[in-house]
């Protein structure tokens, strides 16, 4: 758990807007969640209307991201936040980027539902990209619980999982390209398919980058483009130092 | 937490200018105003000191040039060591040392003598009355303070008829005539307005080419703005001296970070 003590400002105003913009952040979280699931269940059951759900709503994703985007700068400006603060406000800005991002790879998964595509869907296809679509879910969740709490620890664990997330996409492609080889009148409706699963894995890498500005937030220290052993091992570090 | 960010010597491929190493300080033998402060100060960099009130700062800056010694009982034990000498030591000539290390306090405080007087008068004191060794360093003291163009017509009037920005200016023009070392500068904004804070700030950043300059300040965005060190003092000890990039961004103690993010400490 963190030790940010966001509330302890001699200034009771400033507590209040760094709480604001968290909030609000977990807010954003909690939609672009909530647009996730119904794209994923959408696509899986060929559910045009729930699809067309979640384009229309987008717009809620991106009118909250320009608000605490106004947010941060007003604080940057009126308050000149410094160390944690600071970092707080700088990863605020940047979740908030890959946040709006995943919102609109929903979106992307959404508009690849119509008719054609459960003709192109055979049921092993439609298991692994549901698989994977709760994979993508789950990451989701843990990182946006990792920031309500501020937890290095639930963050690692979001950038272990998406290797599972990457080994599934590969292994979906690989099927993918041996049913467009059996039959290529498929291939625009897999092609579809395969831009859906191609959104979930990007999905995951914002999650990924997500859990980096925690790291961030929390250590002080940027570990972004690091390979993934790296990564992990600058996290396995942090964490043997702070304890 | 990483040990290296913690007060201590600065690394050593960096000129140090002033070495303080154990130093100690009372008033009145009782009350303790600097605890066992240890710090490199970096050949013409700018480092600031910044604290509560009270937490021994200016203390510390006034032991550069010995201005502690105008009060009574004052106590000053452990070194500093400036050019290799301690100047702590009582045969030092303090009035050398105060023309190797100058000093501008809080207030502008220019003498009640004409805006040339004022610059020249460290140089008539050290018995230099040649016209044009005055005229030549007067002007190019006010330049390097960033003053000339602003007086050049007018140097023979009062230099209280300056703004207080400009007499600030006056006053860092004086102090640097005589060609110092070090430069330390106690407040020097606070009785300023933003827009001759900036010039201030801006001639820190230029005069620190030459000199070795040393900030206290109450305004924590200065210090981040003007310095490469910041020293974070607390209760008269060191808390935490570092890079002012990593001071302000990521502190390794938390009594900084409380202090610089403005929380209950």
């Amino acid at each position: 758990m963190s030790d940010l003590n966001l509330g302890q400002h001699i200034s009771q105003q400033f507590n209040a807007e760094l709480e604001d913009v968290r909030n609000k952040v977990l807010l954003m979280g909690g939609i672009v969640e909530e647009q996730l699931g119904k794209a994923v269940l959408a696509i899986v059951t060929g559910d045009s209307e729930l699809a067309a759900v979640v384009e229309e709503n987008d717009y809620r994703v991106n009118a909250l991201e320009v608000e605490i985007d106004e947010e941060c700068t007003r604080i940057v400006a009126r308050r000149q936040p410094a160390a944690s603060d600071l970092r707080l406000v700088m990863a605020v800005i940047k979740t908030i980027t890959d946040l709006e991002r995943i919102g609109d790879e929903s979106k992307r998964i959404a508009r690849m539902v119509h008719d054609e595509l459960a003709g192109s869907m055979s049921e092993d296809v439609r298991q692994e990209l549901e698989h994977m679509g709760d994979l993508v879910r789950e990451m989701l969740r843990t990182i946006l619980d990792a920031f309500a709490r501020i937890d290095v620890e639930t963050a690692v664990k979001v950038v272990e999982f998406d290797t599972r997330v990457d080994t599934k996409y590969v292994s979906i492609t690989r099927q993918l390209i041996t049913y467009m080889a059996q039959d290529p009148k498929m291939i625009p409706g897999i092609l579809d398919i395969l831009w859906a699963a191609r959104s979930l894995e990007r999905i995951g890498d914002r999650c990924e980058n997500i859990a980096e500005y925690i790291f961030y937030l929390v250590n002080g220290r940027d570990i972004r483009h690091l390979s993934k052993e790296d990564e992990l091992a600058q996290m396995a570090a942090a964490k043997d130092s702070a304890s | 937490m990483n040990d290296s960010h913690k007060a201590g010597p600065v690394p050593v491929e960096e000129k140090v200018t002033v070495r303080v190493k154990d130093l100690d300080l009372y008033y009145d033998r009782t009350v303790q105003a600097l605890d066992n402060i240890n710090l490199d100060i970096p050949d013409r960099q700018v480092t600031a000191f910044i604290g509560p009130s009270g937490c021994g700062k200016s203390t510390l800056l006034r032991c550069f040039n010995r201005m502690n010694d105008l009060i009574d009982h004052c106590v000053v034990q452990g070194k500093i060591i400036i050019d290799g000498k301690n100047i702590l030591k009582k045969k030092i000539d303090v009035a050398e040392l105060r023309r190797q290390v100058g000093m501008v306090f809080q207030k502008p405080n220019p003498f009640p003598k004409s805006i040339y007087e004022n610059v020249a008068y460290g140089l008539r004191i050290q018995g230099i009355s040649k016209r044009r060794v005055l005229d030549e360093t007067v002007e190019w003291a006010l330049k390097g303070a960033a003053l000339w163009d602003e007086v050049k017509d007018r140097l023979q009037e009062p230099g209280f008829g300056l703004s207080g920005g400009q007499q600030q200016r006056l006053v860092i023009a004086r102090a640097i005539a005589v060609q110092p070392k070090v430069i330390l500068l106690d407040e020097p904004c606070s009785a300023l307005d933003p827009i001759s804070t900036l010039k201030i700030e801006e001639l820190i950043h230029e005069l620190k080419t030459q000199y070795t300059i040393i900030i206290v300040t109450h305004n924590m965005q200065q210090a981040a703005r003007v310095s490469d060190k910041t020293a974070f003092m607390y209760l008269g000890k060191m808390i935490e001296y570092g890079e002012t990039n990593q001071i302000f961004t990521n502190p390794a103690e938390k009594r900084t970070e409380d202090y610089i993010t403005g929380r209950y400490g």
